[in-house]
This record gives C-alpha cells, structure tokens and sequence, in this order.
C-alpha cells in the first residue's frame, strides 16, 4: 500500500513539474519580461543590468528551479496590466469562482441523480424521455448560448433575476467574500450556477441512468425481489446506492473542469471570479497570470485525481495490485 | 477465416445499396432529417457568396444607417433584409451563411490537424513502443485531464504572445486552427496507437519487416490503411466540438475579429445589444449554431452506432 501511494505521488509530482516547465517556458520566452519593464529609449546597459537583477543570464535549470521554489511560495511575480502581485490578484477573485463552482456542482448532483433514477426506473414514460431530449441538447449546446438564453428569458423578459455581477456580498475573515448570506446574493448565484452545471447534470443522469440499469440486472437485486422487500428498498436501498460510487467519482473529476469552465460563464454573466481574470489575461498576452493560473488549475486536477485514486485504492484492494504491476 | 477468393466486388454502388449502412439510415427517422440539416447548411455555407444576397463584408454595399433593423416581419422590418441587419448595417442572413462558412472552415481545418497529429503520433506510439510510446502516452494522459477549452485558449494567448506584430485579421483563423488541431489530438492518437498494437505483431507486417521495408513506409502504406476505420467516426463527432470550440473562443473575444465574423463572433456582437431588445442579432446565429452542433452531433452518433458491428 505504501508503495502504492509513494508511486502515484511521485506520479503526480512529475505531472506537476512538466506543467511547471510549460508555465516557465511561457513566462520566459513568450514575451519577454525585460520588454515589459523598460521602455524603447531605455540605454543597452540599464536593459542588461535589469536583464542581470531579474536573474535572466542564469543558466536555465537555475532559473526553473529559481521558478519553482518561489511558486511553491505562491509567488508567481507580477502583472504586466496590473502591475500587482498575481496571486493577490487571484485569491481577490478565487472565492467568486470557487462558490460558483460548489453551486452548479451541487445543482447538477441534485437534479442529475433524481432525474437519471427516474428515466433508469420508467424508461418508455414520456417524461423519461423528454429528459432524454434534454440532456442531449445540454450536450449539444455551446455553454455561452444557454447562458445567454436564460438571460433573455429571466432577466431581460421577466426581470426576475439579475444578469450580471454577484450581488452584495459579505466579507468573512480576512479576504474571503461570500454571496450566499445576501437575498441579492444567492438571487445573482442561480443562472450562472445552472448555466455551469448543466453540462455536468447531463452527464450525470446519463451516467446514473446507466449504471442503474446495469445494476438492476444484477442477481442482488433479482435476490433483494425473491426476499419479497418493497420495490422502494429495492430501488433506493439496494441498486441506487450501488450507482452511487461512480457517480461520485465522476462529479469529484468534473470538479476540476467546472473551475476551468467557469471561464466561459463568468464572461456570460461578468462574474468577478478567476477565469474573467483569466480570459483578460489571454487578451493582453498578460503570461504571467496566464502561467499562474494554469499551475492553480493543473494542481486542483492533479490532487482531486490523486485523492480520488487513493481513495479507490482503499476501497478495493484489487485495484491497488492492477495500478501496481504497469 | 476462409481463403477462397470473395466473390467478384460487385459495383461499388451496389456494394453500398446493399449494406446495413444504408438499411440503418432509412430505418431513422432523426438521422434523415439531421443529414438534411447538415446538407442545407453545408450548401449554404459553400455557395454564400451566390446566396447572400449582399456581401457583409464589401463597406461599399453596406451602409450605418440600415443599422439595427428588425427581421422583416416585424414593425419597422425591412423587406431587403429578411433577418434584420446588425450594428453596422450588415445584413444578418448574408452574415449567418458567411459566418457559418468561416465556423465550419475553422472547425474542418482544426479537426484535420487534431487527426493527423493524432494519427502520426498514435501510429509513432503503437508501432515503436518502448520509450517514444511511453512519453507520447504519458502526454496524452495529462492534456484529457484538461478540458479543451482551457487548451486551446492558452495556445491563443501563447501564439498571440510569440506574433505580437502580425494583424489580427490575418493570424486569427490560423491561430484557431492550431489550438483546435493542438487541443483535441488526444483522442485520434489513443484509438490508432490501440489498433496498431494489435496490427504489429500480425503476419503481413513482419512479412513486410522481413522484405525490408523502412518503418516509416511500412507505417503510412501497411498499418495505417488498417486502423484508419474508427478515425472517420472521431472526426464527425469531433467536427460538433470544434466548431463549439471555435464559436466560444470567438465568443470569449479571442478569436476571429468582428471584420470577418464566425458565428461565435456574431453572438457575441448580437449579446451587446441583448438588454434593448434587439433580439434577431444574437438569436438567429444562436438558432444556426445549435441546429449545426445538434445535427452533426446526431450524425455522429448514428455513425459510430452504424459502424459498430456489435449493435447490429
């Protein structure tokens, strides 16, 4: 087991250094960060001292471990718009983002399970088949275009939600904002939320949809019917708990790239989180953030993935002897 | 496996007449008319500047005062613009077909680079092994950890970076093609590098190694006809995703330029105008795009369902 555990570390450290390479290859050669301090009639010798100070002569394995000694201290250096510390910048906006993420994350689970038990469970009803249809045209649908539909539908038309921004919010300690304890708060949460989640709702009810009607052809569940047990503890006690591990596994996957989607939502609704501030930064070639936040994302990706592999190992010893031997 | 001679190939249309293929389209009612669908608006996109009826893009032939019309059933519609016209006075069905062209041009040209990279790399992998397998793989396994999108924008804000001093009306289509081509290659390079495994250690390879063939002749001419099947099925289903990916980096404003709208870019133009009503700018590109993503979505679907022997 230890062994294991060393080998998946080691695993997701290697991971995490290669996606550092990329950041620092971005940082030092795309754009070049002495161009972005001084300016065209700074003298060649003030250039080559700054150049020096930076400690861009250095050879490139000092640099890089220079690189990632200060992003283990969060220091990811300075914006190039900005002209203030990235990740000042990004902890200002992580908890816009991090909220809407955690909403449309419990919105897809809340209704994608409920939705996909019923068309496992009444598969020719013709309610199970319109969720059906649903869920395809969720897939189908580019996220920014049901973000702006239900703009349209319940802000411009109906005015019954707000259409941009988060509300009042309220701060606790020392930097973390919260929009969940205002009425204008949790009213500007819930289009962006179901604008972010329902490409994970599809595909949880599908998912659960699935599983649950392999596992009903199961002879546990044929057994739980002969020892004459109500159709509802059958179907809730016995098969839906069984669908519940995959299903949970996936949606902790997903999490990662719901942040990394929220990119395209937070534009839609011009939600003050990370990836708006990510997207500028794409605009104005800002690499500095864009390294940063890219380091944020992989290492979100890389600990939800090792959690979830741990976890799994625990559970089932089998998995530990498979994952071991390759 | 029996070794006499098939019998002699019947023509090639009969061929096709004759096979479950055809039989599994006419049998689906929703695939029929998503093959319709995808055949109007291919057409239209390839012959937009024989159906527009003005050219959005000559300023001689547009004019700011015809700005913001209304569809032309609608008050104060015009009967010359039958969608309504857009911000600068461009007529918006000329601007749909126009723009559907640059999508599916974008979408096509990304997903083609996605496949040969993806078929090169998958093919290097399958057929070498060893170490050049292990590194190609072990990169393919941490770019499906990231979502496409995330991909493909960092690659534009990278290209963008390394040509600063290109205009962005000339680089825009060939930096969404790469970060198409770039973000999504995982996927071809998994199923060639799968069916290739299978396929080098088959007798008609070594007889080929044997003759003494270079690798590289013995990969393009021997395997690579033999696992090219499953690629078409990715490629349709992949060509959905690309232009959705296309349409949202232009949505997000770093892709194509409003001078040469895609449909992502006459959203996000028609999005501005949203809030005073003016619905017809975002709603008919909208309409356009989700009918495309859908019906070649369905395509797909029936395609990969057709061409799997296991659900006959």
């Amino acid at each position: 087991m230890l062994a294991f555990i060393l080998r998946r570390l080691f695993q997701s450290l290697i991971v995490m250094l290669s996606v550092a390479l990329i950041a620092f290859a971005m940082f030092r050669f795309v754009g070049d960060p002495v161009n972005q301090i001084v300016s065209l009639d700074t003298p060649a010798e003030q250039v080559r001292q700054i150049r020096q100070s930076l400690g861009l002569d250095d050879p490139f394995l000092v640099q890089f471990a220079r690189y990632i000694y200060n992003a283990a201290r969060l220091e990811f250096g300075v914006s190039y718009q900005f002209r203030l510390p990235v990740i000042s910048l990004l902890g200002e906006r992580a908890p816009a983002t991090l909220e809407l993420a955690f909403c449309s994350a419990l919105f897809s689970l809340l209704v994608g399970i409920p939705m996909g038990v019923y068309t496992a469970l009444n598969r020719d009803s013709w309610l199970a088949k319109l969720f059906q249809a649903i869920s395809l045209i969720g897939i189908s649908l580019p996220t920014f275009l049901i973000g702006i539909l239900l703009i349209y539908l319940f802000s411009v038309t109906l005015g019954w939600l707000p259409s941009f921004g988060r509300g009042d919010v309220v701060k606790i300690g020392s930097w973390w904002t919260t929009g969940l304890l205002t009425v204008s708060g949790l009213k500007a949460l819930i289009l962006p939320s179901i604008t972010l989640g329902l490409f994970q709702m599809t595909l949880i009810m599908r998912l659960v949809r699935a599983e649950m009607l392999e596992v009903l052809r199961a002879d546990y569940i044929k057994f739980a019917r002969a020892r004459g047990l109500t159709t509802r503890a059958v179907h809730f006690g016995h098969a839906l708990k069984n669908t519940l591990v995959p299903v949970i596994t996936i949606a902790g996957l997903q999490l990662g790239s719901i942040i990394a989607f929220a990119i395209i939502t937070e534009t839609v609704f011009q939600w003050p989180g990370m990836g708006q501030l990510f997207l500028r930064s794409v605009q104005n070639v800002d690499i500095p953030i864009m390294a940063a936040y890219l380091m944020l994302i992989s290492f979100l990706f890389v600990s939800i993935n090792l959690m979830v592999d741990l976890l799994y190992a625990m559970v089932d010893p089998r998995l530990r002897a498979t994952v071991g031997a390759h | 496996m029996s070794l006499t001679t098939p019998p002699v190939a019947a023509s090639r249309w009969a061929r096709f007449r004759d096979s479950d293929i055809l039989a599994s389209f006419l049998k689906s009612k929703v695939t029929m008319a998503a093959a319709f669908v995808v055949l109007m608006l291919f057409v239209g996109a390839a012959f937009s500047p024989w159906l527009a009826p003005t050219n959005p893009f000559d300023p001689a032939s547009v004019f700011l005062s015809d700005s913001m019309i209304p569809p032309a059933w609608q008050d104060g519609g015009d009967p010359r613009f039958i969608l309504g016209t857009d911000d600068q006075g461009r007529d918006l069905y000329s601007a749909i077909l126009y723009g559907m062209r640059v999508s599916l041009i974008v979408g096509g040209l990304g997903c083609l680079l996605a496949a040969v990279i993806g078929i090169t790399l998958g093919l290097l992998a399958g057929y070498l092994g060893g170490r050049v397998d292990s590194i190609i793989m072990r990169i393919a396994d941490v770019q499906l950890t990231f979502p496409a999108i995330l991909i493909a924008l960092l690659i534009d804000g990278v290209v963008r970076g390394l040509f600063k001093n290109a205009s962005r009306e000339d680089t825009a289509i060939y930096v969404l093609v790469v970060s198409i081509g770039l973000s999504f290659w995982v996927q071809y390079a998994r199923t060639i590098r799968g069916s290739t495994l299978v396929e080098r250690n088959k007798d008609y390879v070594m007889a080929a190694r044997l003759v003494g063939l270079p690798a590289p002749l013995i990969m393009l001419r021997h395997v690579l006809p033999n696992v090219i099947g499953p690629v078409l099925v990715i490629l349709t289903i992949n060509l959905g995703l690309a232009v959705i990916t296309e349409a949202t980096l232009s949505f997000l404003g770093v892709g194509l330029p409003p001078t040469q709208p895609s449909l992502g870019t006459l959203i996000s133009i028609g999005n501005r105008y949203l809030f005073s009503g003016d619905w017809w700018i975002v709603a008919f590109p909208g309409v356009t795009l989700a009918a495309l993503v859908l019906a070649v979505n369905l395509l797909g679907d029936w395609l990969r369902d057709a061409l799997n022997p296991r659900l006959r």
